[in-house]
């Protein structure tokens, strides 16, 4: 499953998504985040699953535009979170 | 005082044929969104008895209330649930609830019974967010997309021109086709720079038919673009309070060159429905584990 977290307004579109079927639950861009945009929480969009996945937090979820503004800065294609992901569950909208 | 126009009806329903006391799982599900509350409650799998009301400034309350007024005179108690799920905004503040669960699954899993199993794509127009749901066969969600952070493509936002333009919400679909000719859509999509435009069109002596025909062209527009982030399949539905407004849904069916699906059930309960299906299914499988120990 592809969950997008993020918005669309005035000034663009803004989503992270995770590729839950990619996505182990390991952590590792908990952790590589510099704004701690992401955590690892129950799958809300499958309640039957028992398996954790990374979300990005509900705080974050409508300021995402802002809360990436540092990585988006220096390199956009080296971005910390899709870097520490081996498994290539995370990608950017913009 | 004023006639508020974008009052809408708030009702119950229950089936007379279904005896709730030979049932032996009663699940209930409680969607308590950000204008409206709805509640289901289901014997063994049956739908048995639906409400939707307003929701109130308090969220607790506003699910108890829906859940009595689903329960009047059938002689149910909240006592009588085995298994409630709660979900919308409010999932969290659902006093009797046993578990809660995200609109999200909850629209697609109800979604898949009112519409059946080959429901692919679901749009979900509710109050105060549009989501943009992809289903697979067994009303698993396989992607999906929301949008809360702005009022365009809401409920609230077509409450907010059925006051602007004095025409009752419930009228305002087919009201919106009574134009001699399709105008052009508002160019804001913004509830409120939507309103100001509106204002204008008004003063310039638009017909408020054509005004309303503008905004709920514009609406569908906005929606449409939310669909192609997610692949757009055949066999799409809408639901929340927006599928009944003919004058969006006909207009979205046209820019994507698609016919929406429609169902026997109201199409503001999929979340409570999709919330009491899962809550018969997490009864059965705590019973099970109750007996296993």
């Amino acid at each position: 499953m592809i969950a997008n977290y993020g918005y669309k307004d005035g000034a663009g579109e803004f989503y992270i998504s995770v590729d839950t079927d990619k996505c182990t639950g390991c952590g590792d861009c908990v952790t590589a985040c510099p704004s701690s945009v992401f955590e690892v929480r129950e799958n809300e969009f499958d309640p039957m699953a028992d398996e954790e996945m990374a979300a990005v937090t509900e705080l974050q979820r409508k300021k995402l535009q802002f809360a990436c503004t540092t990585c988006k800065a220096n390199n956009n294609k080296l971005l910390p979170c899709i870097n520490s992901c081996e498994f290539g569950a995370i990608a950017h909208s913009w | 005082m004023a006639k508020e126009y974008w009052r809408w009806k708030e009702y119950n329903w229950q089936d007379e044929n279904i005896d709730w006391r030979e049932a032996e799982t009663i699940s209930a599900g409680v969607d308590v969104g950000s204008v409206s509350s709805q509640a289901v409650i289901m014997a063994d799998g049956e739908l048995f008895a639906y409400a939707s009301m307003r929701t109130g400034s308090n969220s607790p309350k506003s699910a108890e209330n829906v859940m009595k007024w689903c329960m009047e005179d059938t002689g149910l108690t909240i006592d009588d649930l085995h298994f409630t799920v709660g979900t919308g905004y409010g999932r969290v503040n659902v006093p009797f609830a046993d578990k809660a669960i995200t609109e999200i699954a909850c629209h697609a899993r109800g979604a898949h019974k009112m519409y059946g199993k080959t429901i692919r794509t679901l749009l979900d127009m509710g109050g105060q967010d549009c989501k943009a749901i992809s289903v697979d066969e067994k009303g698993k969600v396989t992607n999906f997309l929301m949008n809360d952070k702005c009022a365009a493509g809401t409920g609230r936002g077509m409450e907010v021109f059925a006051d602007l333009l004095s025409l009752p919400i419930e009228e305002i679909g087919e009201l919106s086709f009574q134009v001699e000719e399709e105008p052009d859509p508002v160019s804001s999509t913004c509830v409120i720079f939507a309103k100001s435009e509106a204002t204008g069109l008004l003063r310039d002596g638009w017909p408020k038919n054509k005004v309303l025909a503008a905004y709920s062209s514009a609406m569908a527009h906005r929606v449409v673009s939310l669909l192609q982030r997610i692949d757009i399949q055949e066999d799409f539905a809408i639901t929340g309070g927006i599928a009944k407004n003919s004058g969006v849904v006909k207009r979205i069916e046209k820019e994507l060159g698609l016919s929406a699906l429609t169902t026997k059930y109201d199409s503001q309960i999929a979340g409570a429905l999709g919330a009491a299906l899962f809550g018969k299914v997490l009864c059965e499988k705590k019973r099970k584990k109750a007996a296993a120990v």
